[in-house]
This record gives C-alpha cells, structure tokens and sequence, in this order.
C-alpha cells in the first residue's frame, strides 16, 4: 500500500511536469491560433529559435541561466515583428488553407536553414548547477528541473491569463479577434495590436521552447515532431481561450504519465487515443465556443 | 602541310587512346544515405567517412581508375524511396557498386534490385540481422546489434544479479533486447522485466521511474544514437537512478562518439560494448580521428557510422584494386566475402565469407572525462572477432 501511495505521488509529480512541458512548448500558439485566430502551424519554428538561442548562449557565451532564458523571449519576439510585418499580416484575412500552405512552407525553410547553421546533431543544454539532480521531499525524490518547471509555467500561466482577462490590452484584442471592423470603427489601432500580440505569442513560443529543451531536444526538424503536441494541446483545449490548453496539457500530463507507468506497452498510444475521444464528445474542445 | 601535320596528331591521339584504354576507366558508385529527415544526422555520418576515405586513399586505385561517386537522398526509414533512387542509381546512372543506407528496412527493400541487377552492395550502417540474406549481392561491414548486446549479457551476469531492459520499440531494439537477455540468463542473471518504449516518445521519466521501483541491479537500455538515447539517460540522472544503485549498460549505439558530447554528465559511468570508439588508442585510429577533425572540424568526433563509410570505401577500393579497375559483380562479391581489414579504425575487421556479414572485434567501454570532454573509454577487449551470434544460434538449432 505504501509502494502503491508513493508510486501514485511520482505519477502526480512527473504527470504535471510533463503536461507543463507540453503547455510550456505551446502556450505560445494557444496566443497566435487560440487567440489570435491564426493557423500557425509554424509555430514549432519559433519555439526551436528560443531553445538555439538558450542552447547558444549557454554553451558558447557562457551567459547565466535567467538571461538567457530573457535573451531567447526577446529575440525570437523582435524577429517574429518582422516576418508578421513582410509575411503573417498579409494573410490574417485570408483561408485557413492558404495560412496552413504558408506556415508549412515557413517551417521547411526553417529546417533547411537550422540545419545549415547548427548541423543535423542536436544541441546540448547546459544547465546551471543549481536546476541540477534530484530534490528529496519526503523520501521521494524530484528532479529539480522539473520543480522548476512547474512553478515557473504556473507563475507563466497566472501572469498571461491575468494580462488578456483582467487587462485594458486583453479587452482590446479580445474585441479585436471577435470583430476587427467594429474594433477599429472605435478606434482601436488593430494593426499595431496584433503585431504586440503576435510578438508575444512567438515570444512565449521561443521562451517555451527555451524550457523546455532539456527535455524535447533541439534540433533541425523539431517544429515538424512536435507540430503533433501544439496542436493537440491547443485542439483539445479549445480556440479563443487560454485556460483551455492549459487544462489540456495538464490532463494528456497525467493520463499520458500514469498509463506509461501502469501499463507501458501501451506506451504512447494513449495519448492519440485520448485525442480522439476527448474530439469526438467535445468537437471544439473542452473550452472552445462553438464556431 | 599543316593540314596532314594535325591530321598525323590526331591520328597518333586516336592509337594512343586505343593502345591506353585504362588512361579513361572510370567506376561508377552509387551512395545511398539519408541526407534529410529524422536519419540526416546518421546519414551526414555515412557521407563523411565515404568522402574523407576518397580524399585520403587516391593512390590504393589502380593508375588511371577514377571513381565517379553519386549520392542520394533516401530522406529516412523509406524503403519505398530507396528502392526508386537505388533502381534510378542502376538503371539510369549505370552504378556498377552501391554502398551506405542507415536504415534496415532500406537496405531490404533495395535487396531484390541488387539481385536481379547483379549489382554488389556494401552496407556501411543497416545493422538489422537477417537482412543481410535477402540476396547474394549483400555483404556488410558495419555490425550487428547482437554483437554489442549478447557479449553484454554475459559480461554482466557476472557482476550483476537482476537486470531490466528498456529498448525502443523496433526492429533493432527488439533484436538487442532478444541478445542481452539471451546472455545474461545463459549465466545465471534474472531479468526482472522488459519494457519496449515507442520511438517517437518526449518523455521518459515514467518508464524510468517504474524501472527504478522495481529495484533491478542494472538497467539495459537501447535507443537510436541522439535525441532518444540523451533524453533516456536524462531522465535517469534526473530520477537519482544512479544513486539508488542501478547501473547503465547499453550497447555502443546509446553513447555514439558524435551525440556524446551532447549528452551532457548525464552519460557519464554508462558502460557499453561496442565495436568502435573515438577515444580508441590503436594507432590506426588515431591516425583516423586526426584526419577526420582536420576535415570537419577539432569539435567533432567521428562516430561509428563513419568508420562504416570509412570500411565500406576500403572494401570496395580493394574489389576494385584486385579487378584492376573492371568489376565483374561476382568476382567483386568473392573479393567483398573474403575481405579482412586489419588496420580498420575500429582494430581487425573482416566478412565471414559464408553469411558476408562483418567479423568484429567488440570493447567494454565506459563513458569517463577525457582532458574535460566525455569519451568512450575503452577498459577491455571482450573479443577480437565475433561473428554475429543471431546467426550462430540458428545454426545450432
């Protein structure tokens, strides 16, 4: 019974760590597509921008952590104003097909391109001493890491939900996204207010892939392998809202962790499953307003 | 007077050209690796070791052979796209050799071509046991897994009682898993349990955990070198593994020389037996290593699907050597059957001439700071030529 105790805490545990992983890596496209209504599937690009940029400037400018976690938000955001500025804005009014077409083609030159300046191997981490080894708490043991994890994507979560609920920048995009016309008849400057708010979607993207590269490795196809993750996050969570991918992640953490642990041949299969019949009770997931 | 002086020149030009045939012989090798997709980092393997062979070896060709190398892209574990470019290599580019592939299931689907088409193929990495007799135009120089896995086995039964296996689910790593518990229980260890993990898997820390409640004495693991095999041993330096006394042993594919440094602490104390290290003294090696970071660059270490271009090159530049530069595909196979490469990087190689599959010598290694970089230390050799023992079973049955 004991064992059984402490085997269900560790499922608990890694279950959150690894649904924060999984929000951490899509938050950023819970903005864009969530919010902002936009088929990013180049989202993954933006992510694995952050984690080079985390990667780089750990191994080869020897910067501390906490910077350069700041540095890959903020160039990946500076970056993301002008590619939405040449390319995204052109097509925010257009199919979602169209969207699909563009972001795809974005993400096989970003390959190609990563590919050509960092090489095909995938890029160490080096982590500060002290988010090193295991952290015991009553006789069990966490990787320090992931307790990390967990407190920053909840701080993360508190801050993003406060700034588009409780804010007057949240009221407008949210107007925004709902009528465009209407928003800027009162005056609203939608233009600028969706570049700030694509810009920090792709911020959050590069910060999350920043995060969460100890974990999912960077390397040249990540926006395709984890392409999978984001839009199943963002699916069953629903479009138009933030606390919806959130209780996603948290619950395809939990499920996908406990059923590893209990019955592992069935290993990942789980979470494709769960997919499907979370979609098929709730077709515009859980949070989502029907369109 | 000018007109009949061009026309002697000409002339004397065309009986020269005629007297002097081989002064134009040129062989034809196809290269097949994965240049793009999830294998374009083995693949750019395979490609380094072909090329930085050529580069080196110019003077083991016969005078006035040339070889024509043509690559291409098999973009992964495809065998539909391999037996298309490998039907184009020998149909339209008329390739008299085909070598590379980092895939099995491409070197099986491109099996039948090189049969009907007469064509020998030399596999530089494809490791997966039986594939190797899908037709007699096959012979390997790369390894096999059970080569690594099995003397691994029984080397641990020996200091270790209880042993889990952790491998990923494919081909491969069934065969790896089949080898270490066949070993290991041959000598009186007890395998406590077996777990096969999906390839495309983000997170390990729940296998890892469950293995760390059952409480074996060592952990087997094998996954495809790089972002599978780091995140695996993450998660068991994460989970304090280490400190509760389970040990980590693999084959040589979970610290391939070129991911190591990648891998962080997280790989240090692994113990492996593989056919190939970086850190290798031999000087043969050495020498290897040298010319491989003058090339590419003094970061990089050549991993062991360099040494399988590397090997694959010489046992094809020997076929063409000893035909004086016109291969006839059976006598090439003969000469491929009975290769021996005493001074390959990895110490004495050879082909067994009955399955044409590779004789390796195979190391126990552990992963140690070399001068502040991990490496594959070599500690003993297990043994100096084994031949891959899926096959000796079968024999025996």
């Amino acid at each position: 019974m004991d064992a059984f105790l402490s085997s269900l805490v560790s499922v608990a545990f890694h279950g959150v760590a690894y649904g924060m992983i999984l929000y951490v890596i899509s938050v950023g496209l819970s903005v864009t597509m969530g919010l902002m209504g936009f088929t990013n599937l180049a989202h993954g690009v933006f992510a694995m921008a952050g984690g080079y940029i985390l990667c780089s400037s750990l191994a080869r400018f020897q910067m501390p952590f906490p910077l350069a976690l700041a540095l890959s938000f903020l160039l990946v955001a500076a970056a993301s104003v002008i590619l939405e500025r040449l390319l995204y804005s052109r097509l925010y009014g257009a199919s979602e097909l169209e969207q699909v077409l563009f972001t795809i083609g974005l993400i096989f030159m970003s390959v190609a391109v990563a590919r050509l300046i960092f090489g095909t191997l995938q890029q160490p981490v080096i982590l500060p001493e002290y988010l090193k080894g295991p952290l015991t708490l009553m006789g069990r043991e966490f990787p320090i890491y992931r307790v990390f994890l967990i407190v920053f994507s909840a701080v993360m979560i508190a801050g993003l939900w406060l700034g588009v609920e409780r804010t007057l920048w949240g009221a407008m995009v949210r107007a925004a996204v709902d009528n465009r016309a209407m928003a800027q008849s009162i005056g609203i400057n939608t233009k600028r207010l969706f570049t700030i708010t694509f810009a920090l979607g792709s911020g959050l993207a590069g910060l999350g892939g920043a995060l969460g590269a100890e974990i999912v490795a960077i390397q040249p196809t990540y926006p395709f392998e984890q392409l999978v993750y984001f839009l199943i996050v963002v699916s069953i969570g629903g479009l138009g809202n933030l606390r919806g991918p959130f209780v996603a992640a948290l619950l395809i953490g939990i499920t996908d962790t406990a059923c590893k642990y209990w019955v592992p041949q069935f290993g990942a299969f789980f979470i494709y499953a769960a997919t499907i019949g979370l979609l098929l009770w709730r077709p515009a997931g859980l949070f989502g307003r029907r369109a | 007077m000018k007109i009949t002086a061009s026309i002697c020149v000409t002339v004397a030009a065309a009986a020269l050209a005629l007297a002097f045939p081989a002064a134009a012989q040129t062989v034809k090798i196809g290269l097949i690796s994965s240049y793009s997709g999830p294998g374009a980092a083995q693949g750019d393997q395979i490609d380094k070791g072909v090329k930085l062979y050529m580069k080196l070896n110019a003077d083991k060709l016969p005078p006035g052979v040339k070889i024509e190398l043509i690559t291409r892209d098999d973009t992964g574990p495809n065998g539909d796209v391999a037996k298309r470019i490998a039907q184009e290599l020998i149909v339209r580019d008329k390739v008299q050799i085909l070598t590379g592939v980092v895939w099995t299931p491409n070197m099986a689907a491109i099996a039948p071509l090189t049969a009907e088409a007469k064509i020998p193929f030399v596999s530089a990495n494809a490791a997966g046991a039986k594939v190797i007799g899908m037709s007699p135009y096959m012979a390997r120089v790369s390894f096999t897994l059970c080569q690594s896995a099995y003397p691994l086995g029984q080397w641990a039964a020996k200091k270790y009682k209880r042993a889990y296996s952790a491998v990923s689910d494919f081909a491969p790593g069934h065969e790896a898993e089949g080898c270490f518990v066949r070993g290991f229980k041959e000598n009186g260890g007890e395998v406590i349990g077996t777990v096969r993990i999906p390839l495309a898997n983000p997170d390990f820390v729940p296998f890892m955990q469950r293995i760390k409640d059952a409480k074996p004495d060592v952990l087997f693991a094998f996954n495809p070198a790089g972002k599978q095999a780091t995140a695996m041993m993450k998660a068991y330096g994460d989970l304090g593994m280490d400190k509760a006394n389970i040990k980590y042993l693999g084959t040589g594919d979970i610290t391939t020389d070129e991911e190591l440094q990648g891998m962080g602490d997280a790989a240090l104390g692994v113990i492996t037996v593989h056919h190939y290290s970086a850190a290798a003294e031999r000087p043969a090696n050495k020498a290897f290593v040298a010319a491989y970071k003058k090339e590419y660059g003094a970061d990089l270490n050549p991993g062991f699907m360099v040494v399988g271009g590397w090997d694959a090159m010489d046992a094809i530049y020997t076929a063409i050597r000893m035909q004086g530069g016109k291969i006839d595909p059976d006598k090439t196979m003969e000469i491929l059957k009975n290769y021996k490469n005493p001074n390959s990087p990895r110490g004495p190689m050879s082909i067994d001439p009955e399955t044409r599959d590779v004789i390796n010598p195979e190391y126990l290694r552990e992963v140690r700071k070399v001068g502040g970089k991990l490496a594959n230390v070599e500690l003993e050799t297990i043994t100096t030529a084994i031949k891959d023992p899926l096959k000796e079973f079968e024999k025996k049955k």
